[in-house]
């Protein structure tokens, strides 16, 4: 992909101007704060859990249209999983983001972030929301996760 | 050169740049972020590679033509820096790696050892990192505390009520000369009456503004003024640190090692004079003659000249700007650089930038190391476009094209 426009696919665009669960859960103590220090973007991701199954994710916050598509589909891949079946996403998707490696057929409608790779600025963006849940799954007790550490 | 018009000196000048000229994969570079850096005309980069090619010696140390000759060019520089800036002498000019350094020399050497619990830090809400951080650090080992002179709405500072900010218990006053991000302009020689009535030493950061116009810091008045090369045409690793002699010479130095000794023993050592007490080490010998070529250009072609040049294009491209639908500017001072902050309408800065890179465009987006402006202006990022000598009114029409491309194609 040579043009960044190109990452900028239909999908992602909807996902920025339409964020899917975009909202914060009330009635849960798991959420954390996500911040990319290097552009300032913040957001908060909920979840919700029930047994090991992610019953409710959510997610609020400003940022650019990469981390908000990407929080965005995040939280609809997720919800229903188990706390296994999440974190085996995250692990294909930070590889499909970091490397371009991935079965595109298997990432489902993440695959419209495969060009992150080739624009190593932005892997942070598509990878924020993601290490904010991921964080919260591994019950790491943090006030807040930061690309920057 | 008289006679010439601007814009016409503009495109002859950007032949004297490689970077302007070289095929990018989106054409030619439109490059408009030159507040962050600058790009090197080939002078100054022929006289880096003529130093490591014909006379790449120490500084200060052989008894040989090419070590003699490196000093002599070093030294060389530390005149021109002298005389562009308007010091009285050179042991007042420092070379350092940059004016982040130069900032944390005067924390280290001066500040830490000079503060007492209570006694007051003021900087401004407009300050870069910077300025910020080393004050902190500076506020944690000594005690001292930490004020912000705030900001009015338009991106000026707030000065009607000084004598709440200037105290007796005000002992360092760090200001940012002209706003990396707002480009607001600040009235530095009536803000050093204030630091000095107040009995406090006063700290200018005039990145922003040595490159863009001229500084006389013999009339500023400001005890410590500093400076970064590569925002001036000149390498990285290159700065200086101008300082009022009197406090200098009383103050400790900042690095020990080889070059600011005057003798060892096993014991003890005894400090070098003015300013070598200060360039412990090697010294970034090929940037600090690079600098010297870059100061050369630039007096060559005359700051006032520059500075006049500026003032048009930041004119035409605050009008540009304001022109495309739901563009917001940040900074509305009547005296300013040529460096503009914005937003358009929804799209994300990261966003903007990245798009603008598609045709070509080199613009900055992020907080611009300076949080606390972001945070006074309830916003997490703007886009900024910053211009220099070399950028022509083509290239901001450009701009204002590419922008509006942008926000269609992201909807809004």
């Amino acid at each position: 992909m040579d043009n960044f426009r190109d990452l900028y696919q239909q999908l992602i665009l909807d996902h920025n101007q339409n964020p899917r669960n975009f909202r914060e859960i009330l009635d849960t103590d798991l959420f954390l704060d996500g911040h990319n220090p290097l552009c300032g973007d913040r957001i908060k991701v909920f979840i919700r859990k029930e047994d090991k199954r992610i019953s409710d994710i959510s997610f609020t916050g400003s940022g650019c249209a990469i981390s908000k598509a990407s929080a965005s589909i995040m939280t609809t891949l997720l919800k229903g999983k188990t706390i296994d079946e999440a974190k085996k996403i995250f692990e294909d998707f930070h590889k499909m983001i970091t490397t371009g490696e991935a079965d595109l057929e298997k990432m489902g409608k993440l695959a419209v972030l495969a060009g992150v790779h080739q624009f190593p600025a932005r892997v942070k963006c598509a990878a924020l929301a993601w290490h904010t849940a991921m964080s919260i799954l591994n019950d790491k007790k943090l006030d807040i996760v930061s690309t920057e550490t | 050169m008289t006679g010439m018009t601007p814009a016409i000196r503009a495109a002859k000048l950007r032949e004297d740049f490689p970077l302007l000229s070289s095929s990018q994969e989106q054409g030619p570079l439109i490059y408009l972020d030159s507040a962050a850096t600058t790009l090197k005309p080939r002078c100054v980069i022929d006289a880096m590679v003529r130093y490591y090619t014909e006379y790449g010696g120490s500084v200060h140390r052989g008894i040989y033509r090419i070590a003699e000759q490196a000093t002599a060019e070093y030294e060389n520089t530390r005149r021109e820096v002298a005389s562009f800036i308007g010091a009285e002498t050179t042991d007042s000019i420092i070379f350092t790696k940059g004016t982040t350094e130069s900032i944390n020399l005067v924390a280290y050497a001066w500040a830490r050892n000079t503060l007492k619990p209570g006694d007051e830090i003021l900087i401004t809400e407009m300050e870069h990192h910077s300025n910020i951080v080393p004050w902190q650090m500076v506020a944690k080992s000594t005690g001292a505390l930490i004020r912000y002179l705030p900001l009015n709405s338009d991106g000026t500072l707030d000065l009607n009520r000084s004598e709440q900010y200037f105290t007796p218990h005000t002992k360092l006053v760090a200001v940012i000369h002209q706003s990396n991000v707002l480009g607001t302009v600040n009235p530095v020689k009536e803000i050093v009456k204030l630091a000095h009535d107040a009995g406090a030493v006063i700290l200018v950061d005039g990145a922003q503004r040595v490159p863009h116009h001229s500084v006389n810091v013999t009339d500023l008045g400001a005890d410590f003024y500093v400076f970064s090369g590569h925002k001036m045409l000149g390498p990285t690793g290159v700065g200086v640190l101008y300082g009022n002699l009197e406090i200098l010479d009383k103050m400790e130095p900042f690095h020990g090692g080889g070059d600011m000794i005057r003798t060892v023993s096993m014991n003890a050592s005894t400090w070098n004079a003015l300013p070598y007490k200060f360039e412990a080490g090697t010294p970034p010998i090929a940037q600090v003659i690079g600098l010297g070529a870059a100061v050369k250009y630039l007096s060559d072609i005359g700051l006032d000249r520059i500075a006049a040049y500026e003032t048009q294009l930041t004119a035409y491209a605050l009008k540009t700007l304001r022109e495309i639908p739901d563009i917001e500017i940040y900074g509305d001072a009547r005296e300013r650089g040529a460096v503009i902050s914005f937003n358009a309408g929804s799209v994300h800065p990261h966003d903007l930038s990245q798009l603008l890179d598609q045709d070509g465009i080199a613009v900055r987006a992020g907080h611009h190391c300076a949080q606390p402006i972001m945070t006074r202006l309830g916003i997490s990022a703007t886009t900024r476009a910053s211009f220099y000598l070399y950028n022509t009114f083509e290239e901001i029409d450009l701009l204002g094209e590419s922008i509006r491309k942008a926000i269609t194609f992201m909807g809004g």
